[in-house]
């Protein structure tokens, strides 16, 4: 027991974020996809509040194009932890008429979540939810707080956010507003798989390298099934990928690999010249692509 | 120190609008190559675009949209690097004279500051304005670097000038010599920023990147006392846990072992430290900056915003405080105004008792003033609902700053650093 235990800064700061995140909202919740950044953030919340349980829920918007080994690793987990995990799916907003599903070349879900999210907002009236957002992911999100303010449309103005000086957070809202809380902010995606390394925290097997079918459109490698619209010249090859993020089907592209372990994934991420949301198809349909979507509430 | 052994060095950068900032962090990013392909490729695009014929590494790093269509950069923008041997966080604000509040909150996270200076330009009231800050702050370290060498045929007479007016402004600050490092770059060219100049061979230092590696946060943090504000209490109420009750939150100032006798505020309790756990392991002893969980040897009342201390050592508490503020929202700071005043994760009501001045952020001094609107800094008096139990902000960084929040809008709109 004779030891000085020293911190790791990026894991002190967002244990502190968390706590900050339980003591000031009545009603916390972390939005879970099943990628590895929300999975850092369950550990994280383990580790801010140890022995007790995590005091939020999880939830989960399932597009219903989710990769399935993502849906069973989400299963697993909640059920490995005791976590409560709520589920609400886009299906049902389709089904309500709420949005109308895109069609053609390149439809996705992606951006349907949205409803579906600020909905169960409303539903469940959570004040603060918490999520895995990195501001090294995307240059719209560099600028990102750490509590970020919505109104209740879930809108972001990124004119007239609150500055955050040292590591004091102002979670104070009115009725009706929430916030998006980011723990990981200051992480980058070496970090974080790192971390997923040292901690040997499990993660879905598509992280992994395996044979799948996919096909090539504009230079990056697509899934082929069901849910991925495909045209008939496009042809379908099996090869050895992995998935550098984990979104829905129709939005997140593989890159070749045969990085088979966490040793190959971090080698490989140290070397990569593709940044992670090089692979991400929505945010290629235009330069400002992610920001448009947060003013509208993405997360 | 992260799990792979790096130090981590948090940067704030300060320049005047074209004085080449962006390209500098866009510079620094391509030469460690933490651009990545896609990225240059946007890069790439966009110079080409905008009929530029060299790459523009300032579109590294200008997010938002409206920015990108002026070309400036107005909010603070956090951007992360890394070599073998140390993370870097760089929070990049803008020069704009209305933009203090920007560079204020840049600087509040980071132990270092590169201020940029134009060679052709030279020490310019922006330069006073962010050293000024610099110097409010408590930086640990700033680097000058003085860009454009390039545009001045690398003339060792510019850049000895430059440093010659600059130092003249470290005489009025509270640095010393040896906290201030001078550096003649070209951001657009790649001159000592990583790679080592031979066009200016009369310099002798490091590149600015050597610079920055050489540099050891430990040096950066401020040696103080240990302070360790509760953040949450913990109580799994569990069959294995049954009577665990554990203080929850960041220990800042120094380190705390088992066995310390401390102090709870603000009931004055005392009692000893009886463990101290990190997620499934009880240590010793935790260094400072810990995110932990104490226990006590007896039962104490503690609770969210009290603060644990070592007895002996505690810090003032007190009901009326003086304070530094730089106001951080277009609504301005008047007397009789009542605020919610956030101390660490403590808050209180506090009231304007007395605007005492304005203070000038040319070191020219001070003047009378009635109210600080956004970007002024001055010199403030309040009365508080309860005590709070602080440090001077000159001898603890963590315990000597505070944030107003805005009764009506709930937003943040000043900061504080007690006296």
């Amino acid at each position: 027991m004779n030891n000085v235990f020293i911190p790791n800064p990026k894991e002190a700061e967002s244990i502190h974020i968390l706590r900050e995140v339980a003591a000031q909202f009545e009603r916390p919740v972390l939005l879970f996809s099943g990628g590895k950044d929300s999975i850092t953030l369950v550990r994280l919340a383990q580790k801010a509040f140890f022995p007790a349980k995590i005091p939020f829920p999880l939830l989960h918007v399932d597009t219903g194009h989710n990769f399935p080994e993502t849906i069973e690793f989400r299963d697993n987990l909640v059920k490995e932890l005791g976590l409560e995990l709520i589920v609400r799916n886009v299906q049902d907003s389709i089904d309500q008429g709420k949005v109308r599903e895109e069609r053609g070349r390149y439809a996705s879900r992606n951006t349907l979540q949205t409803t579906t999210l600020l909905d169960a907002i409303e539903e469940f009236k959570f004040d603060a939810c918490i999520g895995g957002a990195r501001r090294d992911e995307e240059k719209a999100r560099a600028k990102e707080r750490v509590f970020s303010v919505r109104d209740d449309f879930g809108q972001w103005d990124e004119k007239n956010q609150r500055p955050e000086l040292f590591d004091m957070l102002n979670g104070k809202i009115h009725v009706g507003q929430n916030v998006r809380c980011f723990p990981i902010s200051n992480w980058t995606e070496l970090d974080v798989w790192e971390y997923i390394r040292t901690e040997n925290i499990a993660i879905p097997s598509i992280y992994f390298a395996h044979k799948r079918e996919v096909f090539l459109r504009d230079g990056m490698i697509w899934t082929a099934n069901e849910h991925v619209f495909r045209e008939p010249h496009e042809e379908v090859v099996e090869k050895m990928v992995r998935f550098r993020t984990v979104g829905d089907m129709t939005c997140t592209a593989a890159v070749f690999s045969e990085a088979v372990s966490l040793d190959d994934v971090v080698a490989e991420i140290r070397l990569s010249t593709i940044s992670e949301r090089g692979a991400r198809i929505d945010d290629k349909r235009s330069e400002a692509a992610m920001e448009t979507r947060k003013k509208v509430g993405y997360f | 120190m992260d799990i792979q052994g790096r130090k981590l060095i948090k940067i704030a950068t300060a320049g005047s609008v074209d004085d080449g900032k962006s390209t500098l962090i866009g510079r620094l990013l391509y030469d460690t190559n933490s651009l990545t392909t896609d990225k240059i490729e946007a890069i790439e695009r966009s110079s080409k675009q905008r009929g530029y014929d060299y790459l523009d590494f300032s579109l590294a790093t200008d997010g938002l949209v409206a920015e990108r269509e002026q070309g400036i950069t107005i909010d603070v923008a956090h951007i992360y690097f890394n070599t073998d041997k140390t993370n870097f966080i760089v929070a990049d604000t803008p020069g704009h004279v209305e933009y203090t509040r920007n560079m204020v909150t840049g600087a509040s996270t980071s132990n270092v500051a590169i201020i940029l200076i134009d060679a052709r330009k030279g020490v310019i009231e922006q330069t006073y304005r962010h050293f000024f800050i610099s110097n409010l702050l408590r930086i640990s370290h700033v680097v000058v670097a003085i860009n454009k060498m390039d545009l001045v045929d690398y003339s060792e007479d510019v850049f000895l000038k430059i440093k010659h007016d600059f130092d003249a402004l470290v005489a009025k600050s509270d640095f010393r010599e040896d906290q201030i490092t001078f550096i003649p770059v070209s951001a657009l060219k790649g001159e000592n920023v990583t790679r080592k100049s031979d066009h200016m061979p009369w310099y002798v230092g490091n590149t600015l990147l050597d610079h920055l590696e050489v540099l050891e946060p430990s040096d950066l943090l401020e040696s103080s006392v240990p302070r360790f504000p509760v953040q949450y209490v913990i109580r799994p109420k569990t069959e294995a846990y049954h009577d665990f009750r554990g203080f929850s939150g960041m220990l800042y100032g120094g380190n705390l072992k088992v066995g310390d006798a401390v102090t709870v505020l603000p009931s004055g309790n005392e009692s000893t430290i009886k463990s101290i756990h990190f997620f499934d392991q009880e240590v010793e002893e935790a260094a400072t900056e810990s995110s932990i969980v104490i226990t006590l040897a007896t039962e104490v009342d503690c609770s969210r915003g009290d603060m644990i201390v070592k007895s002996g050592q505690l810090p003032q508490s007190e009901k009326a405080i003086s304070a530094t503020i730089c106001q951080v929202n277009s609504k301005a700071l008047k007397v009789g105004g009542k605020y919610i005043l956030q101390h660490g994760i403590n808050r209180v009501l506090a009231k304007v008792d007395q605007i005492e001045s304005r203070i000038h952020t040319d070191f020219t001094g001070i003047e009378e003033a009635d109210q600080l609107k956004l970007n002024d800094i001055g010199r403030v008096h309040f009365r508080l609902s309860k005590p709070i139990h602080f440090d001077s902000y000159h001898t603890s960084k963590s315990n000597g700053a505070f944030i107003l929040i805005d009764e009506g809008s709930y937003d943040t709109v000043s900061v504080g650093f007690i006296e």
